[in-house]
């Protein structure tokens, strides 16, 4: 990893004055309260989308905590990205209902039509397929969540259908 | 409390929020107030009428009728028609039959609802309407009439056990918090549902939440705790907001903060939300996670009664726990105690899935019999197939099998069994499941969780799954079963926390219960129920095909070749087993050989 303190990339967050403002922010508030780490990471994933190696180092010289403490924390959770990602997010529900009902067969459709692997981006930064634990929802096997919308009992060949209504 | 003629109730799930349910109630709500009605009809937020597919929807009491595919432009139509002048507007009835809520109907028979009495009945949203149903009753009955140890005592008395699965006397667990030495201690909430096909405490945060939060606050009062914490998970966020908004009214109506009720005594709560790891449903973990930290566990003791969040002692029970307790201290712990086994009390909530015909959310008391559950309740299994195996307690539960379908439910029972309570996911499996495949599902899971504190734990996992792997894959030599069944020993022998402990689980239970399905894997390179990808191929029989290009359309690999009206075939060279075409074929044309 690249010395994230000393060499900001152009296009990360804290280049924006905006978002850098809105991390600001962020840290003002929750500074305080006991176990601000996970508060703030919490906050800036929901708000930002990621936290990248360079807010990582920035989050944690306000903190004054130390940075292998804030890396450590955004590395042990799967809700924090370090990594951009798509405009959407399409999720695939792997909990033991939606993988017996048929979960694998809608990724082999969605990595056809997309030619990407789970966990990428297209290349145009439109769509990212990830794969999810249990959703909650199992009595609607198998369950896709594309951005906050369920879709339930989803067979492969309804897929091109869902994937029609994001890219628009 | 003000009376309404009408109730409208908006449902908000996330479906018909996404199709504008807020921007219907707002419409509705100025409408109301423009025609003078607002006095008389209520406007409710409510999770889940049924009809969410051609949502936005809302369901109009006590008429019971219940429209459809409504935008915030139709709000006036509609209040004028039906509010004012009483004509049901038709174009927007749903016409079609309501497709109950999937996840939680009307009670089935054998049914006894305690936890989820509310959910559904009252506005989650709307303290007034958990007050309406005795809510924060027990809190005044605590407070004016029973000191803590009387409370304890009761709680004690009701044999209520820990219902995140491991049933630990709750009565216990309290006087030994209470018992702890320290002025500050804490009450801590597991809604940390991670077990994958368990969704009843999500239910109970999303529609009673402050059953949960009454709980925690007469718990907090017999402990002697000023602060608690509410741990939900991420994946949550109705539960996370519906709990915030609950504090929040809670806090104005004087049952949490300073002096509550009056009595000197002082609360508060917050919620904490994680970040997706499934290993923070370990109380230990969870208590790092709330401290800003990695959700590593450590070892116990000292127990977080002794020793929790801030180095205080605090107290841990899971929401169906804390949702027991105001009626609990309502009705008596006698009332309480003459539902379930003599060791197990109460009911238990269980998140029925998998292939039964009515999967869906249930309560029953403890001791009802895992066939009365599956096949009176969840009625039965789904297209007329074979019972196979029910996998109880998560994927660190373990599978029975139809022997064990007469077993009481309760806690000592299930564990005896192989298998385990635990918070309450109850999948059911049927000859269409291979359970070789199964275990190594499950051990997938595990192994990605594993926090890879310790050794056992994080190689382990990680080799029983290799091992399991190559089993499926058509792989295994002699001796491989062997060998899995002492590694697992050992992970579950050595491993810090319940996890690790747990893991081998599934896979010991399946080894024992199905051996011989195990044995066609390794030594005959069969899958017998059809399932592993590299046992099985696809075949079209030519009589049934019609020709009709679905499943070659649909094929991933293009694996599938043949003119339009004659018979296909599969190249198996190609195929990759999907099983797509197989789903796709309206005429039962492909089959599945091994």
């Amino acid at each position: 990893m690249a010395n994230p303190i000393r060499e900001i990339p152009a296009n990360d967050p804290l280049n924006s004055a905006e978002l850098k403002s809105l991390l600001d922010r962020i840290i003002e508030e929750n500074r305080e309260r006991p176990g601000a780490v996970m508060l703030v990471l919490n906050e800036t994933q929901a708000k930002i989308g990621h936290v990248s190696p360079a807010m990582q180092a920035y989050i944690a010289r306000k903190l004054q905590v130390p940075l292998g403490q804030v890396h450590g924390v955004v590395t042990f959770y799967s809700f924090f990205k370090t990594k951009p990602r798509g405009k959407h997010t399409v999720k695939f529900c792997l909990g033991t209902a939606c993988y017996v009902a048929g979960t694998p067969q809608l990724v082999e459709k969605a990595k056809q039509m997309l030619g990407i692997e789970l966990g990428d981006t297209t290349l145009d930064g439109q769509i990212t397929l990830e794969e999810c634990r249990c959703v909650g929802a199992c009595s609607q096997a198998p369950v896709v969540v594309v951005d906050d919308e369920a879709h339930g009992k989803l067979r492969p060949n309804k897929f091109p259908q869902v994937l029609k209504k994001i890219q628009g | 409390m003000p009376f309404y003629r009408s109730h409208i109730l908006v449902c908000v799930d996330p479906q018909c929020l996404a199709k504008g349910a807020h921007e219907l109630t707002d419409a509705l709500q100025d409408e109301l107030v423009a025609q003078g009605l607002i006095d008389e009809i209520q406007i409710l937020e409510t999770s889940r009428i049924g009809g969410c597919a051609r949502g936005p929807e809302i369901m109009v009491y006590p008429e019971g009728t219940h429209y459809v595919g409504l935008t915030a432009d139709d709000a006036p139509y509609l209040v004028e028609e039906h509010f004012l002048k009483g004509r049901v507007v038709e174009k927007f009835v749903e016409k079609e039959k309501p497709v109950a809520d999937e996840e939680l109907g009307p009670p089935r028979p054998k049914e006894t609802r305690i936890i989820l009495r509310n959910c559904g009945a009252i506005d989650p949203m709307n303290i007034e309407d958990y007050l309406a149903a005795d809510g924060y009753q027990a809190l005044g009955k605590v407070i004016s009439e029973m000191t803590a140890e009387q409370v304890i005592d009761e709680v004690t008395r009701s044999g209520l056990r820990g219902r995140g699965g491991a049933g630990f006397p709750a009565g216990r667990k309290w006087a030994l918090s209470r018992q702890a030495p320290g002025d500050l201690k804490y009450m801590v909430c597991n809604a940390d549902e991670g077990d994958p096909g368990a969704f009843m405490n999500r239910r109970v945060l999303e529609g009673d939440p402050h059953s949960v939060i009454e709980g925690m606050i007469i718990g907090a009062y017999a402990i002697g705790a000023s602060y608690g914490y509410i741990y939900c998970r991420a994946e949550y966020p109705l539960a996370v907001q519906t709990l915030n908004l609950a504090i929040i009214q809670a806090r104005e109506f004087g049952f949490l903060g300073k002096d509550i009720l009056g009595a000197g005594f002082n609360f508060d709560l917050e919620v904490r939300v994680g970040a997706g790891a499934f290993v923070c449903g370990e109380e230990t973990a969870l208590m790092a996670s709330i401290m800003g930290r990695r959700g590593e566990p450590r070892p116990r003791p000292p127990f977080p009664s002794v020793k929790g969040v801030w180095g205080k002692p605090s107290n841990n029970n899971n929401v169906e726990t804390y949702a027991n307790v105001p009626q609990i201290i309502l009705n008596g712990a006698d009332w309480y105690a003459s539902m379930g086994t003599p060791r197990s009390k109460g009911t238990k909530t269980f998140a029925v899935g998998g292939n039964v015909a009515k999967p869906g959310l249930i309560e029953v008391p403890m001791g009802i019999t895992l066939r009365e559950i599956i096949f009176e309740v969840a009625g039965g299994i789904k297209d007329g197939r074979k019972f196979k195996a029910v996998q109880t307690g998560g994927p660190m539960g373990g599978c029975l099998a139809e022997a064990h379908l007469d077993l009481p439910l309760d806690y000592e029972a299930l564990t005896q069994a192989g298998s385990m309570m635990g918070s309450g996911g109850l999948v059911v499996m049927d000859e269409t499941s291979c359970m070789v495949d199964i275990a190594r599902f499950f051990m997938d899971f595990t192994q990605a969780e594993s926090c890879g504190k310790c050794a056992p734990c994080r190689v382990g996992t990680r080799r029983i799954l290799e091992l399991l792997e190559k089993i499926c894959d058509g792989k295994g030599q002699r001796g491989d079963l062997e060998r899995l069944e002492d590694l697992c020993h050992e992970v579950a022998k050595n491993s810090l926390c319940g996890l690790g402990q747990g893991a081998p689980n599934p896979v010991l239970s399946t080894l024992k219960l199905f051996r011989d399905e195990y044995e066609a894997h390794v030594y005959e390179k069969r899958c017998p129920a059809k399932v592993c990808r590299s046992l099985i191929r696809y075949e079209i029989e030519a009589p049934a095909c019609t020709g009709c290009m679905v499943c070659a359309r649909n094929c991933p690999v293009e694996a599938i070749s043949g003119e339009r009206r004659q018979a296909h075939h599969i190249d198996i060279e190609k195929c990759i087993r999907c099983g797509i075409c197989m789903q796709v074929c309206n005429f039962n044309a492909v089959s599945v050989l091994t």
